[in-house]
């Protein structure tokens, strides 16, 4: 099976959940393998360790399969964290705080009809579509905003750039964006 | 990721939210450790900015799968499946404390697991003038979070920031010249804020704030740098 589209994705995910199914697996680490390791790099790895990381963070893709959820995210998506986190992990040395599903403070979603915006790939369709059109500017900003591991006053020092003007980027792509993701709120 | 779950309402839903850009760097693993252990807490009370996050991550997703591959080396594949069949040594690096939660329900699970306790169990720091300060301990890369109370009816002194100062309340209220702070709500001081928050009557206001400002404070700004300096 091939793993041209999001569709495919999530079908090879659930056969490598389901069954552990070795030959989903290397379709999906076909695909997601160079991507992976493309964005270590340009996050500022050396081949060879972005190599190294890129493996670690596609293990584990294989060992959470199971925690994969495509009504929360598609799986470029879920991947993406994975590699982030692991990025994190062993440049930084850090721990990410992340929030407990299953914390007792955690105040809840309203309850809501089943949303299938995310599961469907809407949203990131939308997310595409908004992309192409916003001023190269922007687009440029939010790409050095996810790939490459800088602050965003790190960035600013880096492009010369005011901060201010970083961070209005940023905001006026991210507006924009949910401007054609306002059907699939709430 | 946006969650959802039958359980009954552990809180309000916050009603100031995280900024565009505090979202976008946590999305993008850019943000220091203490502004990430913000917006983690704050997602844990707040709905709304969890849904926003979730999209976000999605900006990460699609950029992902529109980047240009890097052919990964030969045999890549099977080292993968074997490193995979191995027992799991590569999760990530564990707080002090563990992985395992801690258990309570007033602080934020992340919070939790950073002090090690619950509300109940934090060592306070009296500052004088009904305020008391506890630090955040074990961030490892020297960002600065520490939790604030104010004695109930009483107010913070006037102060400025040098910074930004990203403030969120987990307890109480308080009031100051841009409305009512409640528990979830956060506020983003600038440099260029004077601002005189004061905590409603009738219950302490604990907040956890996160400071940029280097540690170069000289006193002159007052009391409240102190506090600051002793992080």
């Amino acid at each position: 099976m091939d793993a041209e589209s999001p569709d495919d994705h999530k079908e090879l995910m659930s056969r490598v959940a389901r069954s552990r199914d070795k030959a989903a697996f290397a379709a999906l680490f076909g695909h997601f393998g160079p991507r992976v390791k493309a964005y270590l790099m340009r996050s500022g790895s050396a081949p060879d360790s972005a190599e190294e990381l890129a493996q670690e963070a596609m293990a584990m893709v294989w060992r959470k399969a199971d925690s994969f959820d495509p009504a929360q995210a598609s799986v470029s998506t879920w991947i993406f964290t994975i590699a982030r986190n692991k990025r994190i992990d062993a440049y930084r040395r850090l721990n990410r705080p992340e929030l407990d599903q299953n914390d007792p403070a955690l105040v809840p979603d309203a309850p809501a009809s089943p949303d299938r915006a995310y599961e469907d790939g809407q949203v990131s369709d939308a997310i595409r579509a908004a992309l192409a059109t916003l001023p190269a500017e922007q687009a440029d900003m939010m790409k050095k905003a996810f790939f490459e591991d800088k602050a965003h006053s790190e960035i600013a020092a880096e492009t010369g750039l005011p901060l201010g003007t970083v961070k209005s980027r940023l905001r006026l792509a991210i507006g924009r964006m949910r401007k054609q993701l306002k059907e699939f709120e709430a | 990721m946006s969650v959802v779950s039958a359980r009954g309402p552990a809180g309000p839903i916050p009603h100031h939210h995280l900024s565009d850009d505090l979202l976008a760097g946590y999305a993008a693993g850019s943000l220091d450790e203490a502004s990430s252990l913000f917006v983690a807490s704050h997602m844990t009370l707040c709905p709304e900015c969890r849904g926003r996050a979730a999209m976000l991550e999605e900006v990460g997703g699609v950029l992902l799968a529109d980047i240009a591959p890097v052919a990964m080396s030969a045999g890549a594949l099977d080292a993968v499946l074997s490193r995979a069949e191995a027992p799991a040594n590569d999760e990530p690096v564990s707080l002090a404390g563990g992985r395992a939660g801690v258990p309570g329900k007033e602080l934020p699970a992340p919070m939790r697991r950073y002090y090690g306790c619950d509300l109940d169990g934090i060592a306070w720091e009296r500052q004088g003038g009904g305020v008391s300060v506890a630090a955040v301990p074990g961030l490892r890369d020297g960002s600065h979070a520490f939790m604030l109370k104010v004695e109930a009816g009483r107010a913070v002194p006037q102060h400025t920031h040098r910074g930004n100062e990203l403030v969120m309340v987990l307890k109480g209220a308080y009031r100051d010249e841009a409305g009512r702070f409640g528990r979830g709500d956060v506020e983003l001081a600038d440099g260029d804020v004077v601002h005189q928050p004061k905590a409603e009557t009738g219950e302490d206001c604990i907040c956890l704030a996160v400071t940029d400002a280097p540690l170069k404070f000289t006193g002159s700004l007052g009391w409240l740098l102190n506090i600051f300096v002793k992080m």
